[in-house]
């Protein structure tokens, strides 16, 4: 028989829907994928095996009953650890949620589990979804399957999904959940080669997500390809009127009409893009992947984002000054955990919780946070970042009045060793330069496998749509994707 | 602009995050590293330009005044609430004493 394992969302789907196999020899082949692997790359904070069985067995119940079966049937996911789910541990890879016990699940996760998806785990991430290199998770950092050609240095996985993109491209999961604030999909998915999708700023519900930025945060797929992205969007997205940002649009058949044919469409390089010093192969790759698109079809122009120098910047004053309002929430009282120094008192009580229960990046982050926020400061930092923000969304306006898509790197270079990047908070935070800019905007972006640099790493190509124009992202990542041929896989070391 | 180690021990104040003396001397510089870096931010010539308030300009949602329109959102569900509470008694939150 072959290797469930090795089978992405669509053909699982089908041949579970065709009687090829059963849901829950998928799940069994995904489960012991994940209890061998676990040890190694620390993916997953719990593992629930008996939930993804549970659901397997559901789906084939139906399907022997002659129900109709839904878009994600059979198919078992791994959740990042960042959605509520029921009667599951939800902790945002902080210490200060260790134990948190939702008593209500998320509006993307129950979706996914209508759709007949089953959940192999919970996974593992940056806390609070507060990194690019799953380095300041409290429960350990993933380690990324890829290795350096001949080298057996660990490399990071990218972040903060960094527990989904390495589970996906291990094959213990077809697909997982990720979310993005400033890149957390699309450098992740670029750092191991597999494919992630941040849709829209609205269009998946952001209830039931553990918040950060709540303006920035946005969920989506990461799964080995573009169909399985799309399939999988489907099921995730959709109105929700208890986020108030929520998308009141009906969700398009992403997956149906997907079509690699790019004539008439353009395709714009951003200058700004290309900066001195850039990684040669990043940079070579960039320009294969204009030449594929070229040949699916499209034209490929020059454009202009003059403002990309100062999203970054402005990203890192907007996404701490939300993540410090947001995480005020974390008290000590309501939920999570709570430290009582002898005597304290109950300011005491916050400031002995907070100190104990969040990191470093985060307490970074959160002190951030307050000062652009606190008086005298405010428009000086704050008010000008959100101008900032206004240019930046009004570039991205332009550009497209000159093209269909926008074509760039995901990330400055492949992964990047563990440890290497930990004592510089700052050239961390550099990472996102090319993924940030379109999360600033609220705009479609993907990252799709483009190949191996010459360490046998793999690298990203970013596709940047207008709002709303998830198809038109997903098509051009589909012709990449058939240009590309990218079959490499990480060796099976763990 | 660069900030001080008093005005960090202030704004983790604020934040209530209490700070070792430890903890202070790594965040000061790696806060002036950062904010030094955002800076730049004010070379940006901005006049005439609003800050963004929503990426998609939409209208706030008004509903009916229903307490179970969703029953996810609904009320009278007093013990769910508190069942992660790391202190509860007589159905209500628990903290150290406020009022001596």
């Amino acid at each position: 028989m072959t290797d469930l394992t090795q089978l992405g969302v669509k053909a699982i789907r089908d041949g579970v829907a065709s009687g090829d196999f059963t849901a829950r020899e998928v799940a069994e082949g995904f489960n012991a994928n994940v209890a061998a692997a676990q040890g190694a790359l620390n993916a997953f904070i719990v593992a629930t095996p008996e939930r993804a069985l549970e659901a397997a067995d559901k789906v084939d119940a139906d399907r022997a009953a002659g129900k109709p079966l839904g878009k994600m049937a059979g198919v078992p996911i791994g959740m990042k650890d960042l959605f509520a789910t029921r009667g599951v541990q939800t902790t945002a890879a902080s210490h200060m949620l260790e134990g948190f016990t939702p008593e209500y699940e998320s509006t993307v996760s129950a979706k996914l589990w209508e759709a007949g998806a089953g959940m192999l785990g919970k996974l593992n991430l940056d806390q609070f979804a507060m990194g690019s290199s799953n380095e300041t998770s409290h429960f350990g950092n993933v380690v990324n399957p890829w290795r350096r050609s001949g080298g057996n240095a660990q490399m990071a996985p990218g972040g903060s999904s960094g527990g989904s993109s390495a589970a996906v491209a291990a094959r213990l999961a077809p697909a997982a959940t990720g979310t993005d604030t400033g890149g957390s999909i699309r450098q992740p998915a670029a750092f191991t080669g597999i494919t992630g999708i941040k849709p829209t700023y609205g269009r998946c519900s952001r209830w039931g997500i553990v918040a950060f930025a709540s303006s920035l945060d946005q969920a989506g797929p990461m799964a080995r390809d573009v169909t399985d992205c799309a399939i999988m969007l489907e099921a995730m997205a959709g109105f929700d009127p208890k986020d108030s940002t929520s998308l009141d649009l009906p969700v398009p058949e992403w997956e149906k009409h997907l079509d690699a044919d790019l004539k008439g469409k353009r395709v714009g390089i951003p200058r700004e893009y290309r900066m001195d010093g850039m990684d040669a192969d990043v940079a070579e790759s960039w320009d294969r992947g204009a030449q594929w698109l070229k040949d699916a079809g499209a034209e490929v122009v020059e454009i202009s984002l003059p403002h990309t120098k100062y999203a970054l910047p402005a990203y890192y004053i907007i996404a701490p000054a939300e993540a410090s309002s947001n995480l005020a929430r974390y008290d000590g009282v309501r939920y999570g955990l709570r430290e009582l120094p002898e005597k304290a008192n109950l300011q005491d009580m916050y400031a002995a919780t907070r100190a104990e229960g969040f990191g470093a990046e985060v307490k970074r982050r959160i002190l951030i946070g307050t000062y652009v926020l606190s008086a005298g400061f405010y428009d000086a930092y704050y008010t000008q970042a959100q101008k900032v923000r206004t240019l930046i969304a009004r570039d991205f306006e332009l550009a497209f009045a000159q093209c269909d898509v926008i074509l760039a790197p995901t990330a400055p270079t492949a992964a990047f060793a563990l440890g290497e990047k930990t004592d510089d908070p700052l050239s961390m935070y550099l990472n996102d330069v090319f993924a940030v800019p379109a999360s600033l905007a609220g705009l479609p972006a993907m990252s799709v496998p483009a190949g191996l640099n010459r360490d046998g790493l793999p690298l990203g190509l970013q596709i940047i749509g207008r709002t709303f124009d998830e198809q038109g992202v997903l098509n051009a990542g589909l012709a990449i994707e058939q240009r590309a041929g990218f079959t490499a896989r990480p060796d099976t070391w763990w | 602009m660069s900030v001080d180690r008093k005005t960090v021990a202030k704004i983790a104040s604020l934040a209530r995050i209490s700070m070792s003396e430890e903890e202070l001397d790594t965040m000061v510089p790696e806060l002036n590293n950062i904010l030094n870096w955002v800076e730049q931010l004010g070379e940006v010539d901005v006049s005439g330009v609003e800050p963004m308030t929503a990426v998609i300009p939409q209208r706030l949602r008004l509903r009916e005044d229903e307490m179970n329109a969703d029953p996810l959102t609904g009320g009278g569900v007093r013990d769910k609430v508190l069942a992660n509470a790391p202190a509860a008694e007589h159905g209500f939150f628990a903290v150290p004493k406020v009022i001596e």
